[in-house]
This record gives C-alpha cells, structure tokens and sequence, in this order.
C-alpha cells in the first residue's frame, strides 16, 4: 500500500462539499451559541436571583455531559419528546446549546470585568439599560471577552466533527467515507487534519484582528 | 418654586443588620454649596448616593426640586418603585461626580462627554460634539478632546467627568468626594472648576475632605457622624464654635494640620 494524496484529491468536489458544510455550521453554529450565550448571561444578570438560580442548572448539566452524549440524545431521542429534526438542523442546535453554556459564562465573566462606577455613571445620565449594555458594557467588555471567545469557536470548530455520527454531510463524513472507499484513509485523516488546523488558524487571526482594532483605545499614547 | 433643590426626610439606609443612615432629615438649599464632612464611614458617600438613587433608602423619601425621587407612596402609605421612566426625568436634573472619575474607557474625552446628548437628549453626532466641545472647554480642557481617559492625568479625567456631568444641563451637582484620588497639585485644578460652577449658582452638594473648600466655598455644612446627622449650619459657626463634641474632635485633627489659617 502507498502513501497517495492523490486519489484522495481527485475527489475534491465531495470534499469542497463538505469542507462548506463544515464551515456552514460552524460559523452559524459559533454566532448562535454566542448570541445565545449573551442572552442568558444578561437574563442572570438582571433577571433576579431565581433566574439566575434558574439558568444555572442548565448550564452546569450542559457543561457537565459530553457534547457526543447531547447530540445523541437530542438526535435519537428528540422524536420521543415530539422533536424530529433532520441531522443538519438536529446539529446546528445541538452544538448551539452546547456552545451556548460557556459563551454564556464568558459573558458573565464580561460584565463583572466592568467597573460597577461606569454603569451608575451612566445611569445617573439618564441611560436606559439597553444604552447601558449597548454603549458600556458591550465595549467595555469586548477586548477581555475576545479570546475565550475565539478558543471556544476553536473547540467548536472541532466538536463539528462528532456531527459526522448523526450524518451530518462535513468534511470529517465525507473525508472517511472517501478514505474507506478508496482504501486511502491516512491520507483522508491526514487531509483533513490540515484542514481543522488551517480553519484554526484562520479564526485565530481573525481573532488577533479584531484585538488590535479593539485595544486602540489602552495602547493609544499619551 | 421653592428655595429647596433637595429635601431628605427621616431617611433610613440599612445594609443588613448594620444601619449606615440614621434618620436623616436635610434641606439642600437651590443655587449654594452644601457640603457634606465626617469621618470614613459615616455615612456621607451613601447620603449622597442615595439622593442620586445609587443606593435605595431602606425607609423615608428623598424629593428633587419637589418630586418623589426613586420611591413613590400609594394612598396607604405603602411604598413603590417609582417608573423607570419617571425615574430618569427626576434624575435628569442631577449630575453625578465620582472619587474614581468613572470615565468610559473606550471612549475620548469628547465621547464621553457627548454619549449622553447622543443617546438622552437624542441629538445627532455634530451637534452633540458641538455643545461637548463647549463643555470641555469650559474645564479648559479643549485641546484634549480627542484623546482617550488613559491618556490624560487624573485631575483632567475628573475634570472631563465634570464636563459630562454637566453636559445634560442638570440643575443639582453632587460630587463624591471628587478629589480624592488626586494629590494636592491635581486636587487645586479640580477644585478651581468647583469654584467656577458655584459661583455661576449652580447648586451641589459636596463630599468631601477638603475642609479649606468647605469653610470658603460652602454655604451649608453638615456634619455626619455613625450614620448620624450632627449638625447642619454655616461653616463660619461650625469652624467658631463647634458645638457637638465629636465635631470638635473631627475638626481638631485638621487644625492640627495648619487649617486654621483658612478659617
């Protein structure tokens, strides 16, 4: 047996498939969790102490079980609850409420990293509660909130590839159903492990980007 | 209309089993200084912030310029949170100083001082960097309009938090002891622009440590002590003859550092 990229390469149009499919859900599935995240550490922020109390449970079971037991169970055993969704929409929600745990205690982080002073400040300026998140906190918070933020869409990147087990067509299904078809399945894995990393690579400079622009403001010089 | 800005009546403030404000009953007279001195924990930071809402009384009612200020009484006697709307017009009329400056990082100095006519008062962009410039420089604090908080001493932050302060117009000042975090040099330009405001009659209400300032500056001095109110009265009667033992004994310490020129 050779060492041969090529029969895995003449299939690049699967595989540009699934490499879509991968960054589809990916990027959807990182800014649903985020959003979801916010909204949930906002909710236990203002919301009181039994919301609070509330959320917290299901955020410690969400981080507390594996993300391969979650998608099982709402994939398989949605359909008992009334919950039949295909594999790709079963995926994407999934992978956002797995994200959405620790992008909701990334956040929470946020708004304890705010000097309290700066809210009542604008407070007592007459802001409502949506200026004070918008227009304080929210930017206030952005420069601290940025790299957890990119290393859990790095983790999340890589999660998506447990979504092959519930057939969701991704570059991890696609790359193994090649490299089993082909009798090529190092060179398949091989592939597609430089493509996670580039992917990898590609948000962790997105990410430094966004955290040259987002510190202008602490390096400015006097 | 009254000659009273802000009038706190048996005000109660408890956290826990701890009472912070003791039946507090005062008068802020409209268009003077009134300043409030005591030792550390006596309650004064939290007489002021409750008149700006910061911390909710535990009992009794704070009225700006007349109005219900946070709480409202229902025909019962039962008390209520006033409306957020509500709340924010009654605010409206006060500035708020703070001992930190409070200034919003990612914004310049101009930022800082316009956000509030952009988002309250709803004013487009040109227009509210046009009456913030007018307020910086009325700090003489212009030429800094662009730069960040980071970028500037501490007595021209508190300054710019002055301007921001008074961006929306506000009838009432209050200032939490403004210049405390600043050593002496930069506590003088802070003060200055204190001066300034009171004597275009602005009313404000003072926290502060600077015993000079209060004796010269101010019209009414209050006296608070274990969250109690002590004395109430013009400075040149305290400064006299202080009548209550534990005020003589809070003056003594500043005599015994030179104040009585100032007095």
């Amino acid at each position: 047996m050779n060492f041969d990229l090529n029969v895995i390469l003449s299939k690049q149009d699967e595989l540009l498939y699934g490499i879509a499919v991968t960054i589809f859900v990916w990027v959807v599935g990182t800014l649903a969790s985020a959003a979801l995240g916010f909204v949930i550490a906002t909710a236990r922020r203002y919301g009181g102490v039994l919301v609070d109390r509330a959320l917290a449970v299901p955020v410690e079971v969400i981080r507390g079980t594996p993300f391969l037991v979650q998608l099982f169970l709402l994939y398989f055993g949605g359909p008992y609850i009334g919950l039949s969704l295909d594999a790709l929409p079963a995926g994407l929600l999934a992978l956002s409420i797995y994200g959405s745990a620790y992008f909701s205690e990334i956040f929470r982080a946020g708004y304890q990293s705010v000097p309290p002073g700066h809210v009542e400040a604008a407070e007592t300026l007459g802001f409502t509660r949506g200026q004070v998140i918008r227009v304080i906190l929210l930017p206030e918070m952005a420069l601290l909130v940025l790299p957890p933020s990119v290393n859990m869409a790095i983790i999340l990147l890589k999660e998506t590839a447990l979504l092959s087990l519930i057939t969701v067509p991704e570059m991890t299904m696609t790359a193994s159903a090649i490299g089993s078809q082909e009798y090529a399945f190092v060179e398949a894995m091989l592939l597609l492990a430089l493509t996670y990393w580039i992917l990898v690579e590609l948000a962790g400079l997105l990410g430094r980007l966004a955290e040259k622009k987002l510190s202008r403001y602490r390096l400015a010089k006097a | 209309m009254s000659d009273t800005a802000i009038s706190v009546q048996h005000l109660v403030k408890r956290f826990g089993t701890t009472t912070v404000l003791d039946d507090i009953t005062l008068q802020i007279p409209r268009g003077q200084v009134s300043c409030l001195i005591g030792p550390s924990g006596s309650g004064k930071s939290t007489l002021l912030r409750c008149m700006a809402f910061l911390e909710e009384a535990t009992e009794g009612s704070i009225f700006i310029e007349g109005d219900p200020l946070g709480f409202v009484y229902d025909g019962t006697g039962k008390r209520q949170r006033q409306a957020a709307s509500e709340l924010r017009r009654v605010r409206s009329r006060i500035g708020m100083v703070f001992q930190q400056f409070n200034l919003w990082p990612h914004m310049t100095a101009l930022g800082n001082v316009a956000a509030a006519l952009r988002r309250v008062r709803g004013l487009s962009r040109s227009e509210a960097e046009a009456k913030a410039l007018a307020q910086l420089t009325k700090v003489g604090l212009e030429n800094r309009a662009g730069h960040y908080p980071s970028q500037l001493s501490g007595g021209q932050q508190q300054r710019v938090a002055i301007a921001r302060a008074l961006a929306l117009e506000p009838k009432i000042m209050l200032f939490d002891e403004a210049t405390s975090a600043l050593d002496p040099e930069l506590t003088g330009e802070v003060l200055n622009v204190m001066r300034g405001l009171a004597e275009e009659g602005m009313t404000m209400v003072v926290v502060t440590h600077e015993i000079g300032f209060a004796a010269t500056v101010g019209s009414q001095l209050s006296f608070l002590d274990q969250g109690r109110l002590l004395f109430t009265g013009p400075p040149a009667e305290v400064f006299a003859k202080p009548r209550h033992p534990r005020l003589e004994q809070f003056l003594d310490t500043y005599l015994d550092r030179g104040a009585s020129t100032l007095v």
